[in-house]
């Protein structure tokens, strides 16, 4: 009786937004438009960071979205970064393409080949697809070593002609009055900063839509989502081609910027799924703010750290490890418990309220 | 003709070394269910390890593997009990990061301590010495010493998980982890054993890893992924399986390399893919994962 009683004068809605939307929308686009700007008056040394930094972020994103919340732990990520790289120095330089064209194309090409690639890993499960992941990786860099006409083993490197007919450099030149290869710069920060915000839009409409839904609860209790009706094999699989498409665009972008390919630095498993699964770890897995919290930290340890090599490598290492043993929800884990911030709404909250104040 | 019997017969001696990396990947997953991403690292240290005590004492690379065996049974008992018990649970994510970060910091530590350099185990006459088998065709001692010690330490891990009460513990942990605990099983030193019985069969895998080829810090992800195509390929949880494995990973590896040598590698990774594209639950299954 007690609960026909809390019925009648309760009301239950689910609300994901905190604050006001429309406040929030607000913000975003300041923001976005303050990071479009920024290369007016920003010298090229922070332009040339925040473009390793919004990529390392938009990969990030990527895994997070792929391990936290669909539970496919991929230690084989380069292979799409890799193969996104190599597209786009394919079809520059063989196919004459335009490279914003190129960039898309290998965001495609790379979804065409994730599918297959899933259909062969996915007979692997848990731990066993990580090490899938990898050799599949393995695969594509020792084939792409094969390929002559792009180098072979020893890699190959843009020409002047294709880095210089990005649209836009002229155009950056003049209005800016700066040097080409300043411009050059810009004009990737710019297609760094549209990647980076297409990918957290994406997986921010991913994760607030029925999909995300689900893709919550497979995080949260894969078995007991099975159970309720959740397709896991199909929605794991969108996942996974999903986010090889973007992983592959930016692999793409990655290297228009780096303008030198090579099969050993395009498919490296340090520095295309290593350092984002530190990323993602420090900073807090299964929550878009988590990666966000890493790339910063992780920037940082970079720019002041990187010089002693090996030494900050095990640093590294060693701080992944205490991590995850003692703080596995990451940094922004310990925050939002403290604070109750969410920076990105993607959790559904049950509403239950009194009908009088309703 | 010739050359494709001697391939063949390279391959199935080639196939006893990723046995041995293998045989111990395969008893971390059959007692504690961990993948050890560190496996080819941990390898790659052992091999470092039996350098040190060979030169520092001026023995011989099998009789410094005798005098290692027992350091590195301890290392991998702590390691177990003072770690990588820590992560094991009903996530998947702790174990595989950390041991992860431990392959990471592994790597960078043998590359302060040991430099880039590539080393190479000595052992005097036994290196170079062959049977010749006739035709043409010869086998060298130290790939046959391998593929018999893989065949020893199968027989010696079979003993030891069927005969003794040792391996009844770990048969029971990996059969129901909850009853085993209520029948008096204390997990956690039956895990750290495990663990250091793991790192016999690393060091000796290590022995013949420095033996046959040259190894730097670098090179153990690259063991690591031979030794679970050999687990896949033959099965999950059966060693003699993992032997099959590692046998059809050698050969696709020797037969590829006949072909064109840069296609070694790459030979042994696709018969991996095939083999789980046709028969996902490898050659030999016999438990489900």
């Amino acid at each position: 009786m007690d609960d026909a009683a809390a019925r009648s004068t309760q009301s239950f809605r689910i609300e994901t937004a905190v604050g006001s939307p429309r406040a929030t929308a607000v913000a975003v686009l300041i923001i976005l438009l303050a990071l479009m700007l920024l290369p007016t008056f920003a010298g090229r040394n922070l332009i040339q960071d925040l473009i390793f930094l919004f990529y390392m972020l938009a990969l990030a994103q990527c895994w997070n979205l792929l391990a936290g919340y669909a539970g496919l732990i991929s230690v084989g990520q380069q292979a799409f970064v890799g193969l996104g790289g190599y597209l786009l120095f394919a079809l520059t330089l063989i196919a004459g393409l335009n490279p914003l064209l190129a960039i898309l194309l290998a965001g495609l090409v790379s979804a065409l080949i994730a599918l297959p690639t899933a259909l062969i890993v996915f007979r692997l499960r848990g731990a066993y697809f990580a090490i899938g992941t990898w050799v599949v990786a393995e695969v594509y860099r020792l084939v792409f070593a094969q390929v002559k006409p792009l180098g072979g083993g020893t890699g190959t490197s843009l020409t002047p002609s294709v880095t210089s007919s990005v649209p836009g450099i002229e155009w950056v030149k003049t209005l800016l009055d700066v040097r080409a290869p300043a411009a050059r710069d810009i004009v990737s920060y710019w297609v760094a900063l549209a990647l980076l915000a297409g990918t957290l839009a994406a997986v921010y409409f991913i994760l607030r839509s029925r999909r995300g839904l689900a893709l919550g609860a497979i995080r949260d209790h894969e078995a007991a989502a099975a159970g309720l009706g959740v397709d896991i094999y199909r929605i794991k699989l969108a996942v996974y081609v999903a986010t090889a498409a973007m992983t592959g665009m930016i692999g793409a972008l990655i290297y228009l910027q780096k303008a030198r390919i090579s099969p050993d630095a395009a498919f490296s498993v340090l520095d295309w799924t290593a350092y984002v699964i530190f990323i993602v770890v420090i900073g807090g897995i299964g929550t878009m703010e988590g990666p966000v919290i890493g790339a910063i930290v992780f920037y940082l340890l970079q720019r002041y750290l990187a010089d002693f090599g090996a030494s900050y490598l095990i640093l590294l290492g060693t701080l992944g490890i205490v991590i995850m043993l003692f703080a596995p929800r990451g940094l922004w884990g310990l925050v939002a418990d403290r604070y109750d911030l969410t920076l990105f709404p993607t959790r559904r909250r049950l509403i239950i309220r009194d009908r009088e104040d309703g | 003709m010739t050359d494709w019997l001697d391939a063949l017969i390279q391959g199935v001696l080639l196939g006893g070394l990723y046995a041995l990396f293998a045989a111990g990947l395969s008893l971390m997953f059959g007692v504690m269910r961990l993948v050890n991403l560190a496996h080819g690292d941990l390898i790659v240290l052992a091999a470092f390890a039996i350098l040190t005590v060979a030169s520092t004492f001026g023995l011989d690379p099998f009789a410094a593997v005798v005098l290692a065996i027992p350091i590195l049974f301890v290392v991998g008992f702590v390691l177990q009990h003072v770690l990588l018990n820590r992560t094991l649970g009903r996530d998947l994510l702790p174990p595989l990061l950390v041991t992860f970060g431990l392959s990471i910091i592994i790597q960078n530590g043998l590359l302060q301590v040991f430099s880039a350099d590539s080393q190479r185990l000595r052992a005097g006459a036994i290196e170079t010495a062959s049977i010749p088998l006739g035709g043409g065709i010869a086998v060298g001692v130290v790939p046959l010493l391998t593929l018999m010690s893989a065949i020893a330490v199968i027989v010696f891990l079979n003993f030891i998980f069927y005969r003794t009460p040792v391996g009844r513990a770990f048969r029971a942990t990996s059969d129901d982890l909850e009853v085993a605990q209520l029948m008096g099983v204390d997990v956690n030193r039956i895990f750290a054993v495990a663990m250091g019985l793991a790192f016999v069969v690393i060091a000796i895998a290590a022995l013949y890893l420095g033996l046959r080829a040259n190894f730097d810090p670098t090179i153990g992800p690259a063991r690591l992924l031979y030794a679970f195509e050999a687990v896949i390929i033959g099965g999950l949880g059966s060693f003699w399986g993992t032997l099959a494995g590692g046998i059809v990973l050698g050969v696709a590896q020797t037969i590829g390399a006949r072909i064109d040598p840069e296609w070694q590698i790459l030979a042994g990774h696709l018969a991996f893919l095939v083999v789980l594209a046709v028969r996902p639950r490898g050659l030999f299954p016999r438990a489900q994962d």
